[in-house]
């Protein structure tokens, strides 16, 4: 059966998501990224509303059971207030969601209790490699095994919270597999940079250098233990979120250029009474749509376990990066000139617009 | 409700027997009625007919199901099952399937605006054993997307009690088979919109059904057209033609509201979905050779690459399935919106207008990726590409539907957003 409407459950938490994002998110948004911190209130706020401890199993200390498609709905939410803010509330999901998807036995019981027991606590993972080519699936950092042992080394970036983490999950190069590798944060050979990254957006969030200079683990700190694990799903699952977070971010621009557009008057009638900014309305309206089913679909498929789920979460993916380019540079465009004064919300929601072009594994569902 | 992208069984069964059809009785001779314009594919016409009516569709592509009793709990199917079927005789040969036999637009202007005294009369000669037509006359020399500008007038001879037609109207798809008598083909009837009085503006607005024969009109030409050549495009004049009273379809008051008009534009919100539907089935022939074709050359297409490390023409055919994918999900949505009663103005117009999109620029894009294959009239891609040409015009323009989505997400009416 085709169908395009939230469940009872989903629209439940649609709405609370949706509450803590236009009250909480939204209004500090651009407070935050002036003063480049997100206040640990509001972080908690946000974990409090339960999106990580809802996808675990009751056996593991969480209170639900994982849909993709429900996460999905909820991280548009709240990227909808602010990303840096949904990406730091989500961080421990970066270690956490893997962990459930992929891990041993002894990994989940290990880790996720402790996780969503409590507070916020930033377990986190790293990705992303300063080079023009990243690509998840070609990754710089090696995993060696030597001996009982495995060592790693290489360089990472735009890691969120290393500074405070207690466990990194990093992602290297095994024979030319990505594979997922636990690390604990007082490991020899790990060294976490001073500074925080500077980035075009999401100054809010505190992102981190990582190096790895023959760094060594036990075999069993492998994701999903000495066997390893399939990085595709993984690798999906940060796809779909990357889409669905960058659904969040083009409809808060897309919001507020309705808004302004409504307000502002030139030549006597309302600008968007102008067919040039009402077909831009159109089009951006009908591109958000068309991403948002796409991504819709794509995690419904890793719901249902369908075969062609990584091509679907790629394409998805990849139309949500243009789609919120174009979304969030046509409001500033629509904005005009107060478009460029940082005092607006639009200027902010396009530089983090950009940054879906590489910044994968920010987010997972 | 719930988010599900589960192919319903009955569309899936539907689509398996659809693509023999459109492959052996569709793609086979797309090229010998191409190149041969205004002459009629029988074998096509006499077998969807006779296919149609063996499937107890009533002869024609129509909304066919009916909720049966105690049968509440099925989800309603109905539109989507019409957009898939349309997709895939597209997705055959665009041109053909606005052939397919049956009441097309002018019935589903009696089914949106008529009476069901007017619906019985006039909608049964579509269950006959012979292929019968309709269709809808809407556009005029003068006006095209500005429907309510028409100047086709009819005034009610009060002796007669007839309404007496004047006017000129181009085109007509499917006007020659509708109104022209053809010996292979059952008693058709064009729909004609005409003012009943001009000083009402919209709401003077009326639709008449004329039926084939009817004296006074009279097909002026077929017109000759980049792509759906197979489809017959007719410029009708009507000189004083006379139709009983009843042919007009709603109320003969002219209330001050624009309940004529209405109709015809809810006939268009049912309708949009549909033209996109069709529009994305040629789109995705034509994205399924140019990827058989690559593949036949050695070009694979590398999925799960960043851009960064794909070559221009994977990210090329990337792109085309994103918005190919994409508008075919828009279009979906906005049928199941029509199927479960919900409004889907602004669904219905946004599909319209990506599905306009993509059939125009895939095909387009295509073409030229495949250099003088894609130009080649020895295969059919270069056809493709202009017969998708007219999904972005036809049942309102691209930019139409951008209006019409502008005025939903603003709120704006007509006046306020011009």
């Amino acid at each position: 059966m085709y169908s395009f409407e939230p469940n009872e459950e989903q629209q439940m938490l649609i709405d609370a998501v949706g509450k803590y994002a236009e009250n909480d998110l939204r209004a500090s948004a651009h407070d935050n990224e002036e003063n480049k911190e997100l206040p640990k209130k509001l972080i908690n706020k946000g974990w409090e509303i339960g999106l990580l401890q809802a996808s675990i199993p009751e056996s593991y200390g969480g209170f639900g059971e994982r849909s993709a498609v429900t996460n999905v709905l909820a991280l548009e939410e709240m990227a909808y207030g602010d990303l840096a803010g949904a990406l730091a509330v989500l961080t421990p999901s970066l270690f956490a969601m893997p962990i459930l998807l992929a891990g041993s036995e002894e990994q989940k019981k290990n880790y996720l209790p402790k996780i969503v027991a409590g507070e916020w606590s930033p377990y986190t993972s790293a990705l992303i490699e300063l080079s023009f080519d990243f690509d998840p699936n070609a990754l710089k950092t090696t995993a060696t095994i030597v001996e009982d042992k495995i060592k790693l080394d290489g360089a990472k970036s735009f890691v969120p919270y290393a500074k405070e983490a207690q466990e990194i999950l990093v992602y290297a190069n095994l024979n030319g597999v990505t594979q997922g590798f636990i690390v604990p944060k007082d490991s020899a050979g790990l060294s976490i940079s001073e500074e925080r990254e500077k980035v075009m957006g999401l100054n809010a969030l505190p992102m981190y250098k990582v190096e790895l200079n023959d760094v060594k683990i036990p075999l069993a700190n492998r994701l999903g233990g000495a066997s390893g694990h399939d990085f595709e799903l993984i690798f999906a699952s940060m796809r779909i979120a990357s889409a669905s977070a960058a659904l969040g971010v083009a409809k808060s621009s897309f919001d507020y250029a309705v808004n302004y557009a409504k307000e502002r008057e030139a030549f006597g009638v309302k600008i968007a009474q102008k067919q040039a900014v009402a077909f831009m309305l159109a089009d951006m309206r009908t591109e958000l749509e068309a991403m948002r089913l796409l991504t819709w679909e794509a995690a419904w498929k890793m719901d249902n376990h369908k075969e062609d789920l990584c091509s679907s979460a790629y394409l998805a993916h990849t139309g949500a990066v243009d789609m919120v380019m174009m979304v969030t540079d046509r409001a500033l465009q629509i904005y005009g000139g107060h478009g460029y004064i940082r005092e607006n919300p639009v200027e902010l929601l396009m530089r983090n617009g950009r940054g879906f072009a590489m910044m994968l594994g920010l987010a997972i569902v | 409700m719930t988010i599900e992208f589960e192919t319903p069984k009955p569309i899936a069964n539907q689509q398996v027997m659809l693509k023999t059809v459109a492959e052996n009785m569709m793609r086979s001779i797309s090229r010998e009625f191409d190149e041969n314009e205004h002459t009629i594919p029988w074998s096509y016409v006499e077998f969807m007919h006779m296919a149609m009516k063996a499937a107890g569709g009533g002869g024609g592509l129509t909304v066919t199901e009916k909720p049966k009793e105690g049968d509440e709990k099925r989800p309603p199917l109905g539109y989507q099952k019409l957009a898939s079927q349309i997709e895939m005789l597209s997705w055959g040969d665009l041109g053909m399937y606005l052939m397919t036999p049956g009441g097309g637009l002018g019935a589903a202007a009696v089914a949106a605006a008529g009476s069901a005294e007017q619906k019985e009369k006039f909608l049964e000669r579509f269950n006959s054993d012979v292929p019968t037509y309709a269709a809808m006359c809407m556009t005029e020399p003068g006006a095209g997307s500005d429907t309510s500008s028409i100047r086709t007038r009819a005034v009610l001879d009060e002796k007669t009690k007839e309404w007496v037609i004047n006017g000129e109207k181009i085109f007509v798809t499917g006007g020659d088979k509708s109104f022209t008598h053809y010996e292979k083909l059952g008693k058709g009837f064009i729909v004609v919109w005409a003012s009943i009085d001009p000083t009402a503006g919209r709401a003077g607005m009326r639709a008449f059904v004329v039926e084939s024969g009817t004296a006074g009109v009279k097909i002026n030409k077929l017109e000759k057209k980049m792509g759906i050549r197979v489809s017959d495009t007719a410029a009708i004049s009507l000189v004083d033609v006379r139709v009983p009273f009843e042919n007009m379809l709603g109320s003969h008051n002219v209330e001050k509201d624009n309940k004529g008009f209405r109709g015809a534009m809810a006939t268009f919100d049912a309708t949009r979905p549909l033209v996109a539907a069709s529009g994305l089935g040629v789109a995705r022939a034509a994205f399924e050779f140019l990827k058989e074709k690559l593949e036949e050359n050695g070009v694979k297409i590398r999925y799960g690459l960043p851009r960064q490390k794909l070559s221009n023409i994977e990210r090329e055919v990337i792109d085309m399935e994103i918005m190919l994918k994409s508008a075919w999900l828009m279009t979906l949505k906005a049928v199941w919106m029509a199927d479960n009663k919900k409004s889907n103005v602004l669904e219905a117009s946004m599909s319209k207008v990506k599905a306009g999109d993509v059939a125009t620029r895939l095909t387009q894009k295509a073409v030229e990726l495949l250099g003088p294959l894609g130009y080649s009239r020895e295969l059919l891609l270069e056809k493709w590409m202009r017969d998708a040409r007219i999904t972005d015009i036809y049942e309102g323009t691209g930019q139409i539907n951008r209006l019409v989505v502008a005025r939903q997400i603003l709120g704006y009416s007509g006046s306020e957003l011009r």
